[in-house]
């Protein structure tokens, strides 16, 4: 068996990145020959990619999450009123990621132990942030300024050299770090089991109610993460902030190659599914086509790419 | 000489449903017991909560001369006390490849908890090599486990709870649901328990299997334990004629 037969995938996710971006090249030189359009893609990849890793670990354990775009506008809310409070970016930062944990850890209670399937609890809990956040905002944007020329935002959303985006460095850096907890790491083995035979887990001494609750906190942290990157890149908060993530999210989790029935998944499919999702509208506006083309070419890609994965794994079984 | 295992009126429910009604049970070190009973007799239950997955609801036991704090004793528990079980399931995760399969539960980690891979890999082709004498082509530790077949699964089962240096193997219907060859393989492992001169508890539903490999028999009956013979006292028609006895009746005549 053959490096590429293993990773058969990872190489087939890849060959479709590297079509596509071959594809723009053509059909709009000028734009894609030139470092400007890749420099707009490291900004507007991030947000929607830091929760599509986080989604891996979820779908990986057999588990799903839909109320991460309301914990997401939970948590940038949170961060830009206590910034506004305090005029300190960290205690934004402090109490985002707070209400991301919590909203993650209320998941993980609801699905853990009261039983409630993922799906149907964290349809609840969309709606539940979703409200009570734009109850508490009382329907308002937050616009926040202030928080440009701060150190807090060069570091966070700021250009690098007056070009490269810093959020960019920040999603690279959690990918290598996920990427080694997915595969190497206990915990990102015990979300492998938990997902493929939660049973034989058990059995063998894998705490699985506590693998399953930490997967829901890590989805929260993360919406929290990306709530709090994006407020500060638009140095504001508004009240449907994260609604248009949820299917660019599970679309590159499944264009990654991540089994939907759990137990198998790599960070590394995601990565390439979520920069694959995030070129297409800017490379169909540049190839001088309508805006309108966008979703039915999105449809497109993850069409052939799951049903490429679905014949692979057909002809693995025929082995 | 003291018991390697000493249970005392062990009991389990499950709602209204009483698996274990109080069982009695002494095993000694180097020991091979068979334990017996028809479906719903209790005999899984019993050894889901002796290997640590499930606490009981009363009852006590002592494990290497220890007494058992039930609050405490979980799968990882059992082991450090020398107890690795062979479950009916398997227990296998079919999409993982056969190295994270033989260290589920309990990898080589770093102080950080990152596993050393190419140690286990190292040490599980090792075993598939030499301790189990699987060499096909689809046995390398990077293959998933859903490429194995059945013997070859039972065969990562046992080969999994051998190589971590048990004082007691437990296995729950090692045979089943095997093909003629890989049965024999099977219990030449078993007997190679006994040889190693370790203890085991083998829960079968056949009768000739149970009656080569082990050194004593134990009936369970509906939760309880109703009989206690050793091999020297009984030969194989008459164990057969005790067990129909026991499914027929539901209890000793």
């Amino acid at each position: 068996m053959g490096f590429l037969y293993e990773n058969r995938i990872q190489a087939a996710v890849t060959f479709i990145l590297f079509f596509l971006v071959f594809l723009f090249m053509l059909l709009s030189p000028q734009t894609f020959l030139s470092g400007r359009i890749y420099m707009a893609y490291m900004a507007t990849i991030p947000f929607a990619g830091i929760m599509a890793l986080a989604m891996t670990f979820v779908v990986t354990a057999g588990e799903i999450d839909l109320s991460f775009p309301s914990v997401l506008a939970a948590s940038g809310y949170a961060f830009a009123v206590f910034f506004e409070l305090t005029g300190m970016p960290l205690a934004g930062v402090l109490a985002g990621l707070a209400v991301g944990v919590l909203a993650g850890l209320l998941n993980g209670l609801l699905v853990v132990g009261m039983g409630v399937p993922a799906i149907i609890a964290t349809i609840g809990t969309q709606f539940f942030w979703r409200g009570a956040t734009i109850l508490v905002a009382d329907g308002l944007a937050l616009s926040l300024t202030e928080i440009r020329g701060t150190l807090f935002h060069d570091l966070v959303a700021g250009r690098l050299w007056g070009i490269f985006p810093a959020q960019f460095l920040w999603f690279a850096g959690l990918f290598v770090l996920f990427a080694l907890v997915h595969s190497r790491h206990v915990f990102g083995d015990a979300v492998r089991f938990v997902g493929d035979n939660a049973l034989a887990a058990r059995t063998m001494g894998i705490a699985v109610a506590r693998t399953r609750i930490l997967v829901f906190v890590l989805m929260g942290l993360c919406a929290a993460l990306s709530g709090i990157l994006l407020t500060t890149e638009m140095a504001s908060w508004w009240p449907t902030q994260g609604e248009g993530y949820m299917l660019i999210v599970f679309a590159s989790v499944f264009i990654g190659g991540t089994s939907v029935y759990g137990g198998a998944g790599t960070m590394y499919g995601t990565l390439v599914g979520a920069i694959i999702i995030g070129i297409i509208e800017a490379g169909i506006l540049a190839s001088g086509l309508s805006g309108f083309w966008t979703r039915m070419v999105h449809g497109c890609v993850i069409l052939f790419a799951v049903s490429l994965f679905a014949w692979m794994q057909a002809g693995s079984r025929r082995l | 000489m003291e018991p390697l295992l000493l249970v005392r009126s062990l009991k389990k429910r499950y709602g209204q449903v009483i698996a274990l009604a109080g069982v009695d049970l002494d095993l000694m070190p180097g020991e091979v017991l068979g334990l017996l009973g028809d479906n719903g007799a209790g005999k899984t239950t019993f050894i889901r909560l002796i290997s640590g997955v499930e606490t009981p609801d009363g009852g006590s036991m002592h494990l290497q001369n220890r007494s058992i704090d039930w609050k405490r004793y979980t799968v990882s528990s059992a082991r450090k006390l020398g107890v690795e079980t062979v479950h009916q399931d398997r227990a296998l995760g079919e999409k993982q490849p056969i190295w994270r399969n033989f260290f589920m539960g309990r990898h080589y980690s770093n102080a950080l908890g990152f596993i050393d891979a190419n140690r286990e890999r190292r040490e599980v082709a090792e075993v598939l090599k030499k301790t189990l004498g699987l060499s096909g082509a689809g046995l390398h530790p990077d293959a998933p486990v859903s490429v194995l077949s059945g013997g070859e699964r039972q065969g990562l089962a046992i080969g999994r709870a051998m190589f971590f240096d048990a004082d007691l193997v437990i296995l729950d219907e090692p045979t089943t649901a095997l093909a003629h060859g890989e049965v024999e393989k099977v219990l030449r492992f078993v007997e190679e328990i006994r040889q190693k001169g370790k203890a085991a508890i083998m829960v079968s539903h056949n009768l000739a299997h149970v009656h080569r490999c082990c050194d004593r028999f134990v009936f369970f009956d509906r939760g309880r334990t109703v009989g206690n013979y050793r091999k020297e006292d009984l030969s194989l028609p008459e164990l057969i004629g005790l067990f129909t006895g026991f499914a027929s009746e539901g209890g000793l005549g």
